[in-house]
């Protein structure tokens, strides 16, 4: 008897073989010409510029650490979640039960939340706003100048 | 037990074929939905109405030459689309597309596999499926790639905690992690939307950032990054892409279906059942109740689809600081309250009027202590 996860493994080798067989049918099919104009990293029309393997912006990794340690309290929670509504539980113990499950799961969200008002505060949830800044250019062309040229190609 | 074997294995064939079906017209839906609402013509050329244009758009794939860029890691190259695919239909095997079919006195469940932790094995999945962005945005090594695959990777994360979160709540209210079970809990029009509205609406954004849709669509905009993620990619490998994409729509529409709106339950469900076995004998009627049921589901997955695409000509891109803030800022703090007014209102003898009381207390709470707030700042 295969048992329900036999199908996942059938599910996986029936996608696998699907993404196999598109990926064939294509490659029999397409003409292949290739050329250095074409194997080139597209940069909008211009000559590429070294690689793109470059490091990128902090804050990238700061989210996926949060990230990390939120996730990991979620998976905590799905099996509390599983069996806190659970009536028979709640009626063998008179309700004693839902008050435990209740000030357990209470304290553990608690302490997530703590978490997340920590990075709050301390900032690393905030992203890089764009602001709009004076600057105190002078520019030597006089506002005069502008005006003629409009009102006389007006 | 090997008729059952050979009935499961046409189950999974027909829930491939479906699920990529759905995605293919979801291709043609989108563009008629898009025409409409911008009151042009859209696809008409391609048989009538234009209703083949989704073969000739994968005929188009197949025949495109496909190169792999000389700097690009080509094995992850082919690798990337490959996952995005593979993650995108394997979370379809756990849909409840209906009730059982009865065949030969045997009650045959219309599911690919009735695994006791369905929605846990669709929230791995999906998790799983950023991967796929990931590794064809690095491999690319290109700069617009890179950016749009690291996008996609930060957002998919932070939506998926208040979504996590959401679900938990779901759970909560139904004690277990099988999305049969959940389903057949919300019998009639006894549905989850209406115990949890806020984790309903959660849900859907969360949906929408997880499939990388307008107004979340930053891994793939158009107008700063090119294609975002897929600039490199040409012929199916492209294809590929486009589709896992239109499948996780499709996948996303049918478990927010599920575990919000009943399924295929709909108001007057038993009576419907029990006048088609009266009428045409204990088997045929039931299947025939069955098929039904299908219908209703297909259909509330069809409109969770438009409304996807409603919202993408709807609302307007965000800037990444604006989705990251209403990620952690709103969705998260929102989700955790959520959670606790559900837990608190399913111990107590009315889950859903406790759940509204909830709610009022908390908005009262929150608009309350703004207002005062805003009052004391404005008189300093």
């Amino acid at each position: 008897m295969v048992s329900q996860f036999g199908f996942v493994l059938l599910f996986m080798i029936a996608g696998i073989f699907l993404v196999l067989l598109v990926l064939g049918i294509a490659r029999i099919l397409r003409p292949s010409r290739p050329n250095p104009e074409k194997n080139a990293i597209y940069e909008s029309g211009e000559e590429t510029e070294g690689t793109a393997h470059v490091s990128f912006n902090l804050r990238f990794y700061i989210v996926a650490l949060i990230f990390i340690l939120f996730d990991v309290e979620l998976v905590l929670l799905f099996p509390w979640a599983s069996v806190f509504g659970d009536k028979a539980l709640f009626d063998d113990t008179k309700g004693v039960w839902a008050i435990y499950a209740g000030i357990e799961m209470f304290i553990f969200v608690f302490v997530l939340a703590l978490g997340l008002v920590y990075a709050w505060k301390k900032g690393h949830l905030d992203w890089i706003k764009p602001s709009q800044e004076e600057t105190n250019f002078k520019s030597p062309v006089p506002k005069e100048l502008y005006k003629d040229i409009n009102e006389k190609y007006a | 037990m090997e008729f059952i074997l050979l009935i499961k294995g046409l189950i999974i064939l027909t829930i491939f074929a479906l699920s990529l079906g759905i995605a293919a017209y979801e291709t043609y839906f989108e563009r008629v939905i898009a025409a409409y609402i911008q009151d042009r013509v859209g696809p008409d050329r391609a048989g009538p109405f234009g209703i083949l244009q989704p073969l000739a758009d994968a005929g188009k794939l197949f025949f495109k030459e496909d190169f792999i860029p000389t700097l690009a890691d080509k094995g992850l190259f082919i690798i990337g689309p490959g996952i995005a695919m593979l993650t995108a239909l394997m979370s379809s095997a756990v849909i409840p597309f209906g009730d059982t079919l009865l065949i030969k006195g045997q009650y045959i469940p219309v599911q690919g596999m009735d695994v006791n932790i369905g929605i846990l094995w669709v929230f791995g999945i999906v998790s799983l499926g950023v991967y796929g962005i990931l590794i064809g945005g690095w491999a690319s090594n290109n700069k617009y790639s890179l950016y749009g695959a690291i996008r996609a990777a930060s957002q998919n994360i932070s939506y998926e905690l208040a979504m996590g979160i959401t679900l938990l709540s779901v759970i909560v209210v139904t004690g277990s992690l099988s999305i049969r079970t959940i389903v057949g809990l919300q019998h009639g029009i006894d549905w989850n939307i209406f115990y949890q509205p806020v984790g309903f609406l959660i849900f859907v954004t969360c949906s929408l950032a997880e499939c990388n849709r307008t107004p979340f669509d930053l891994p793939e905009s158009e107008n700063e990054l090119v294609a975002g993620y897929h600039t490199e990619y040409g012929s199916m490998k492209l294809g590929l892409y486009l589709f896992s994409e239109y499948v996780n729509m499709f996948i996303s529409s049918a478990i927010i279906a599920s575990l919000f709106l009943g399924a295929y339950n709909y108001p007057g469900m038993d009576f419907v059942h029990s006048f088609l076995t009266g009428k045409l004998g204990e088997s045929f009627g039931h299947n025939l109740a069955t098929v039904l049921g299908i219908l209703v589901y297909i259909l509330k997955i069809f409109f969770f689809i438009f409304v996807f695409m409603w919202v993408r000509w709807t609302l307007p891109r965000f800037k990444y600081d604006q989705l990251m803030n209403m990620a952690w800022k709103w969705m998260m703090p929102l989700s955790i309250v959520n959670l606790i007014i559900v837990a608190a209102a399913e111990l107590s003898p009315y889950p859903l009027l406790f759940n509204y009381i909830g709610l009022a207390i908390f908005a009262f709470l929150y608009f309350g202590s703004r207002t005062v707030y805003n009052n004391k700042k404005s008189k300093l």
